[in-house]
């Protein structure tokens, strides 16, 4: 299959929800999802979902680089489909883990990163709440887990917000962060392939509803 | 005798130099134990992550074996059990330390009788409960050469001799109610039934339960469970393996209880009737 551009996104979108509508831009993660897979992942790296409501971005992108097949986007969330409202990775080769329960991804992919594999990880910033994140993210920092990098997509979804900044945190645990806007590729493909230390690596990519 | 702990840091060690698969992750509890491996990942007091960590790993194809006392294995990170090892489909070797009550003294937030009724109610899991170090390692050493999730809970409790062969092993095969002893209960269980007219059979490996070998074994109607975690566990194992025959179930184990006594394992195995005379009182009154 020839694999589809970024114009092509709101086509696919649409097959996935039969909404017409044409500005997509309330998916908070659809810029840093096509960044990631048009610019930054190799095909040995590693991305993990983490943040897995709301997952109409992320199927649009897998169709888009090929990833699963385009006519399976139109049973989105059908009994049968491989496509669900959170994505399953038995189900679905292309996605590398099954999420919906918050928490989960960040751990996983610190278990991951310690073999040496290059592992991005897309948390929310509503989901940093759950204190599972923190447990990976303190001992990432304490350990020097240069191989992992997290994405936080702060749309400002999290009712008590994260005074002082969400990066000020992942800093303090001996993170390299970086904020970025996330609508702008080059922006977020420098913050995701800028790296300065030994460390692993927030890129907090603001996203304003 | 070594401890059956003692003896899992040693082949977890050996493990660690062997296999390049293997790698261990632990959360504080046993690191004093282990020589320093670069595949030995301590995360702190963070149950979260062990289990999370561990499914990392295995999805980079590593065997990866977690160990903590059993509520820290089991209860606290149970999601985490759940969706990163069950619902991602990935392998682990969880090895808890203190069973139901070794940790008597510590009480109830370091006591997890309900532990294997926790796991059980998941898919996919096999169960070991060894009742002596020996089957520990044939069990522990046969798990890491799979990809399959395994629970092994240890106990410092112990029987007298290992019982050799897998699955239902029947030990006296008498015309009587039939007795399945699991684990470490079966040094109680065959103290409490010499004398009586009572078959004995020991199984070390509850989960997935042995419903053929049991019909195959079963003579009379009468079957009794002696389980060392949650009465009942396997009970509805018994009843589905025996759902077309006319039977009778007694189901020994650790009372469902909010139990608040400290003291000596002895004393609790006592007190939840699992000791020799408690047994053989139960099974008494059972068949009159």
């Amino acid at each position: 299959m020839t694999p589809l551009g970024h114009g092509d996104l709101p086509e696919l979108l649409t097959l996935l929800t039969g909404d017409e509508k044409h500005d997509w831009s309330s998916l908070s993660t659809l810029d840093v999802l096509w960044v990631l897979y048009d610019r930054v992942l190799e095909p040995a790296d590693r991305f993990l979902l983490s943040k897995g409501h709301g997952p109409t971005a992320y199927y649009a992108v897998l169709a888009a680089k090929g990833l699963i097949p385009v006519e399976d986007l139109t049973g989105f969330g059908g009994f049968d489909s491989p496509l669900g409202h959170h994505p399953d990775r038995v189900l679905v080769p292309g996605v590398e883990i099954s999420s919906g329960s918050l928490g989960h991804g960040l751990p996983i992919a610190v278990g991951a990163a310690l073999t040496g594999r290059r592992v991005f990880c897309l948390v929310g910033d509503g989901e940093l709440d759950e204190g599972s994140n923190w447990e990976a993210v303190q001992w990432a920092g304490r350990i020097g887990l240069a191989a992992l990098t997290a994405i936080v997509v702060d749309n400002h979804s999290s009712t008590y917000h994260w005074p002082g900044g969400i990066e000020k945190r992942f800093e303090l645990e001996g993170w390299t962060s970086a904020h970025v806007d996330g609508r702008d590729h080059d922006a977020l493909e420098r913050a995701f392939t800028a790296r300065t230390a030994a460390a692993p690596h927030a890129v907090v990519a603001e996203v304003l509803r | 005798m070594t401890t059956m702990r003692e003896r899992f840091y040693r082949l977890a060690a050996d493990a660690l130099e062997d296999d390049p698969r293997v790698a261990m992750v632990f959360a504080e509890i046993g690191v004093a134990e282990m020589p320093r491996h670069p595949r030995l990942f301590n995360v702190g007091i963070r149950e979260q992550l062990m289990i999370g960590v561990a499914a990392g790993l295995a999805l980079e194809g590593m065997r990866p074996v977690v160990h903590s006392y059993t509520p820290f294995v089991v209860e606290r990170p149970y999601e985490q059990i759940k969706l990163d090892l069950g619902h991602q489909d990935l392998g682990a070797v969880l090895v808890s330390t203190g069973a139901s009550y070794d940790a008597s003294h510590s009480g109830r937030t370091h006591q997890a009788p309900e532990d294997v009724a926790a796991l059980a109610a998941l898919p996919g899991w096999t169960i070991h409960v060894p009742g002596h170090p020996d089957e520990l390692e044939r069990l522990f050493t046969r798990s890491l050469a799979g990809d399959d999730r395994v629970y092994i809970r240890m106990s410092q409790e112990t029987n007298g001799a290992p019982v050799h062969g897998d699955g239902l092993v029947v030990l006296r095969d008498r015309s009587g109610p039939f007795v399945l002893a699991v684990g470490p209960t079966l040094g109680a269980t065959l103290a409490a039934t010499d004398d009586l007219d009572v078959a004995v059979a020991y199984l070390a490996t509850p989960r997935p339960f042995p419903d053929a070998a049991l019909r195959e074994a079963l003579r009379g109607p009468d079957v009794v469970l002696v389980e060392p975690y949650l009465a009942g566990t396997s009970a509805g194992e018994v009843s589905r393996a025996l759902r077309d025959r006319p039977h009778r179930l007694l189901a020994l184990g650790v009372r469902n209880a909010e139990f608040r006594h400290y003291g000596t394992p002895a004393e609790h195995r006592r007190a939840h009737g699992l000791d020799a005379a408690g047994i053989r009182a139960s099974l008494l009154e059972f068949v009159s």
